[in-house]
């Protein structure tokens, strides 16, 4: 038993693959090395990767390979053997086993004599294994941009290869791949360590060599190290904390082989700027933790992760620079701001005018004009429900919405489009129903994103979604396939979150309407009926057959499609549940074949009926009829939904004893209408046809 | 609460190199190694990599290894000279080596050292920043060097350029002088950076003696100035002329190697580079709408690829013709 070690060395790669990529790798080795019969199932592997390296350090790896033998069926006798002599399907048989003929035996399957052959595999030693396999294991890790880099473009990998070290033990494997030669060296840290070459000689060895050459290789090491330092160093500002982020822990984890952490501070003045302009600046563009009060507000420091150890000489050289940088960012924010600030908001609606939202829908002073019209439309809609909206705040949060993308600061930071409005208006005195409805008004940016915080916030919010879903499809540029260019998918699912997720008596119906968009409406509402399915599906973790039996029962209300989804999932596991659905799809099937026949029929036809179980199954549907719509209309689906299945005995004394298509015309008719009105009458919460038995 | 207005740490500012100095430094450096040193081209760019030098040189199996600085004009990035650290023009050093060499990010480091930076005193990370010039139908994977916390080379390795893949791949290198300038003078304002020094008196040049006046008056020309209708019809007719080179470069087969050799492909990319320049001034102006944005970038990338086709086909069939002893007619055109 050894241990073996590969260490790929790249060029920088991007923080954002490195996760992924060390993971692949140790994957691939495990496979690699099972399929190889090296080691066994649950073999011990580590792993490690920096910016410029991954890295496999794989426990017990088997040096030789065991003799292996595999059995090999071959023609069948009868073609064989031609007069005692071996036929050339033999011969070939033979030659491919790599055995002599008369080693050649016969077997017999189910099928009939065959010819079959022993074949021994010898083993090979694990390094020849190894120098063989490792290569294409190399080349098929997924990085989600690639490059070439050598002429003919053999291979293309995220960055350039600079060194493998393969290792079994203490001896070298050697491994070729991408013009590169696998040795014994590794290299430390670019600058605290130097371009030399540094030996390992053997696998266990290999982590402390690179600490020796100021590289931490092992990821949770290094980010228990920045954590450590942040904390740490935050500690000079008396009563502070960084601010947690851990993404940005991640991200700078990923971006240092040396990690250290640098505490900078920048003038007290710039904390007038608002809180989310610094914080975009220092984690966005520079990478920095912010550093907080106990009280959450913000203090005039920054904490840089540096990838790089420094003295107190080299700090404050490197201090410097960073807090220069962040001055020079912090001005620009500070100078856009106050320039900002010389045309409010409210005079900037006319320079909309100016800025195009789309050539044929106008500009975005059009389009604010269209989606003041829509939200105060859903506006009325969900007043007149009782609700309470501030519909003059509504207004005046829909015509200030856009006029923020005229601003500096936006121009110059796009991220905080709408967030700037809002703080804008705050500053410029609009009262809180009105900035705040502006500040989350592209909320939510994604399915994992929360939703606008107020009533006005909202429907302002589904106002210009709705608005830039109609217009689009107003010019045919609904979204095809995977292509999607105006982010129509989402607008629309931002739609259906902020409808299940609120209380807001709002239907798809209403909101396709409220645009004014009537040749396009049936497209839209359509639209966006398919994103309900997909949200129940994909972001509520409902069943397909079940989502797909609920949207045909209807899905104009969002909430109301929620809950049925929901009963129906908690009544799939019952054993009634399970014949109810059966029957219906037999009824189902029963009635449009005879509609695809052109039979005749039509509900309310009953009383010709007079089996014992037809008469029963009438008068047990119709008692259960009214029953069900007035729990359905209180929203109590899952009694409703045990109500119908208390059907099933009746239904299935029906099938049992009673034809259907009976040659009678009248009686044939009057059966088809009691199956029409049973599906009719039980279907509205969902079409339990559609539902998927198993077995 | 520590104190923010300290005094500068001992940097390397005091024996800084001056605006040229630094750019000296870079041409010997690279020139010592191997690279020919080219002088800015002549027509607006928005950056190093639309001259011709690295544009066209990068296409087609030819290896190169070229240095040049090159003024870069962007000018909705102006700032009427009032913002200390944005441009309408600013000054890019831009070395390309066709292949790279596998040590071609420690030949950079070292470029860095030539410069008069020790690098042990600074925090070093080359960053993901992969760049992209969509009209141009060029791509490239690369780093933004960080030098404590500032931005001051964008690394790449060129993929594709003009529509078509390369082969080799060209490694980029450019840097942001004003950038490195300010970080080795340690100037808070790209105006106060020293341009030159006179060795007898000691008197200062900076770089707003030399470059206010043309960011106030170039911002003002592309914010204010500018006639909209103008330059739409100065798009046009660079536009129509360039096509048409182009279309004429289509109608070369039956040519000899002289005239194919003389026809004026670089003419046509400097037709496209001008349509280019008025694109970034009607953007600047405010004049292009988000959707007729999209066309406009495509009628330039039209122009843009199609000089790269043909530039790649030109060296194709002078070659094919000089070399392989075709005669004129029997090229195939791809």
């Amino acid at each position: 038993m050894a241990d073996f070690l590969f260490e790929l060395g790249l060029e920088e790669i991007p923080a954002r693959m490195i996760v992924a990529a060390e993971a692949e790798l140790t994957l691939r080795l495990r496979e690699m090395l099972g399929r190889e019969r090296l080691i066994v199932e649950d073999a011990r592997i580590e792993s490690f990767s920096t910016p410029r390296r991954l890295a496999v350090l794989v426990h017990d790896v088997v040096l030789q390979q065991a003799d292996a033998e595999e059995e090999l069926t071959g023609p069948p006798m009868k073609a064989a053997y031609r007069d005692g002599q071996p036929t050339p399907a033999a011969l070939a048989f033979a030659k491919k086993a790599s055995v002599d003929v008369s080693d050649l035996r016969t077997i017999l399957n189910a099928k009939g004599e065959y010819l079959a052959a022993t074949v021994r595999h010898a083993g090979r030693p694990a390094a020849e294994v190894i120098a063989s396999e490792l290569p294409r294991e190399i080349a098929a890790i997924y990085w989600a941009k690639n490059m070439y880099w050598r002429a003919g473009k053999p291979e293309r990998f995220v960055r350039p290869v600079q060194w493998m070290l393969a290792l079994l033990d203490s001896e070298a494997v050697p491994v070729e791949w991408a013009g590169c030669k696998t040795g014994t060296v590794t290299y430390g840290h670019r600058v605290l360590h130097g371009g030399s070459p540094i030996p390992v000689s053997s696998p266990a060895q290999y982590l402390q060599v690179l600490r020796n050459a100021m590289v931490i290789a092992d990821v949770e090491t290094r980010r228990e190290r920045v954590r450590k330092a942040l904390d740490r160093v935050t500690r000079i500002v008396p009563d502070a904390r960084w601010r947690e982020d851990h993404a940005l822990v991640d991200k700078v984890t990923h971006m240092t082989e040396w990690p250290s952490v640098l505490l900078g501070n920048f003038e007290a003045e710039y904390l007038q700027l608002p809180e989310e302009v610094l914080v975009t600046v220092m984690r966005d563009h520079q990478n920095y933790f912010a550093v907080e009060g106990t009280d959450g507000k913000l203090l005039p420091h920054f904490l840089a992760v540096l990838n790089t150890e420094a003295n107190e000489r080299v700090s404050g050289i490197i201090r410097h620079g960073n807090e220069r940088v962040l001055r020079a960012r912090f001005n620009d924010a500070r100078f856009f701001y106050e320039f900002d600030q010389r045309i409010p908001l409210s005079e900037r609606t006319a320079l909309l005018e100016k800025v195009t939202f789309q050539k044929e829908l106008g500009s975005y002073a059009a389009k604010s004009e269209r989606v003041r019209a829509i939200a105060a439309k859903l506006g009325e809609t969900v007043a007149h429900t009782g609700k309470t909206v501030d519909l003059p705040a509504l207004d005046e949060a829909a015509r200030l919405a856009k006029t923020d993308l005229t601003s500096e600061l936006v121009k110059e930071f796009t991220e905080l489009q709408g967030i700037v409005g809002g703080l804008y208006a705050r500053a410029q005195g609009s009262s809180e129903a009105v900035w705040m409805a502006i500040y989350d008004q592209y909320l939510p940016a994604s399915m994992e994103d929360g939703t606008p915080r107020t009533t006005q916030g909202l429907l302002l919010s589904i106002a210009d979604k709705a608005d830039t879903i109609a217009g689009m499809f107003g010019l045919g540029l609904q979204p095809t396939g995977s292509k999607d260019p105006f982010a129509l998918r989402r607008a629309a699912n931002g739609i259906v979150k902020m409808l299940a997720e609120s209380a807001l008596p709002l239907t798809l119906s209403a909101v396709a309407n409220a645009t004014g968009q009537h040749a396009a409406f049936a497209t839209v509402s359509g639209f966006l009926k398919e994103r309900l399915e997909w949200y129940l599906r994909e972001v509520r973790g409902g069943d397909y057959d079940i989502v797909k039996a609920v949207m045909a029962a209807g899905a104009d209300d969002v909430r109301d499609a929620m809950s049925r989804v929901d009963a129906v999932t908690t009544a799939r596991d019952s054993e009634d549940f399970a014949a109810i659905s059966a029957a219906f799809k037999r009824m189902r099937n029963i009635v449009e074949q005879a509609k695809a026949k052109g039979e005749n029929f039509s509900i309310g036809t009953s009383a010709s009926l007079s089996e014992d179980a037809e008469v029963q199954l009438v008068t047990e549907a119709r008692k259960r009829a009214e029953a069900v719509e007035a729990l359905q209309s209180k929203g109590n689906y899952d009694a409703a939904l045990l109500m119908i299945a208390e059907l099933r005995p009746y239904v299935d004394t029906f099938f049992d004893k009673v034809m259907v298509m009976v040659p009678d015309a009248d009686l044939r008719a009057a059966r088809l209408g009691l199956l029409q009105s049973i599906l009719d009458d039980f279907s509205k919460i969902a079409d339990f046809s559609e539902i998927v038995l198993a077995g | 609460m520590s104190q923010v207005a300290e005094a500068p740490p001992e940097t390397q500012s005091a024996k800084a190199l001056t605006f040229q100095e630094i750019l000296f430094a870079l041409q010997r450096f690279w020139a010592e190694r191997g690279c020919v040193l080219q002088q800015p081209y002549d027509v607006e760019v928005g950056a190093g990599t639309m001259s011709p030098d690295t544009f066209l040189r990068v296409l087609g199996p030819k290896p190169v290894r070229i240095a040049y600085a090159q003024p870069s004009r962007r000018p909705a990035d102006g700032r009427y000279g009032e913002n200390p650290n944005r441009l309408y023009k600013h000054t890019q050093f831009q070395v390309i080596l066709k292949p790279p060499p596998a040590n071609i990010q420690d030949l950079y480091l070292q470029s860095l050292e030539a410069i008069g930076i020790v690098l042990a005193d600074h925090d070093i990370k080359f960053e993901e920043d992969n760049w992209e010039w969509p009209v141009g139908g060029a791509w490239g994977v690369g780093w933004q060097v960080m030098m404590d916390g500032q931005e001051i080379t964008q690394f790449t390795y060129f993929q594709q350029c003009g529509g078509l893949d390369l082969d080799p791949i060209s490694g980029e290198i450019t840097y942001g002088l004003e950038r490195l300038a300010q970080f080795l003078q340690d100037v808070d304002s790209i105006y106060e950076i020293v341009w030159a020094r006179e060795p007898d008196t000691d008197r200062v040049t900076t770089y707003g003696d030399i470059r206010l006046q043309e960011e106030q008056q170039f911002s003002a020309y592309s914010f204010d100035y500018a006639d909209v209708e103008r330059l739409w019809q100065h798009l046009s007719a660079y536009e129509a002329e360039c096509l048409a080179l182009l279309q004429a470069s289509r109608r070369l087969d039956d040519s000899d190697s002289l005239t194919i050799r003389r026809f004026p492909v670089l003419g046509a990319y400097e037709l496209a580079l001008k349509c280019s320049h008025l694109f970034n001034l009607l953007d600047a102006r405010g004049a292009i709408s988000v959707t007729e944005r999209v066309g406009v970038m495509a009628r330039i990338r039209t122009l843009i690829v199609g000089v790269a086709k043909a530039y790649a086909e030109q060296g194709e069939r002078v070659t094919a013709l000089e070399q392989g002893g075709i005669t004129p007619g029997e090229v195939v055109r791809g």
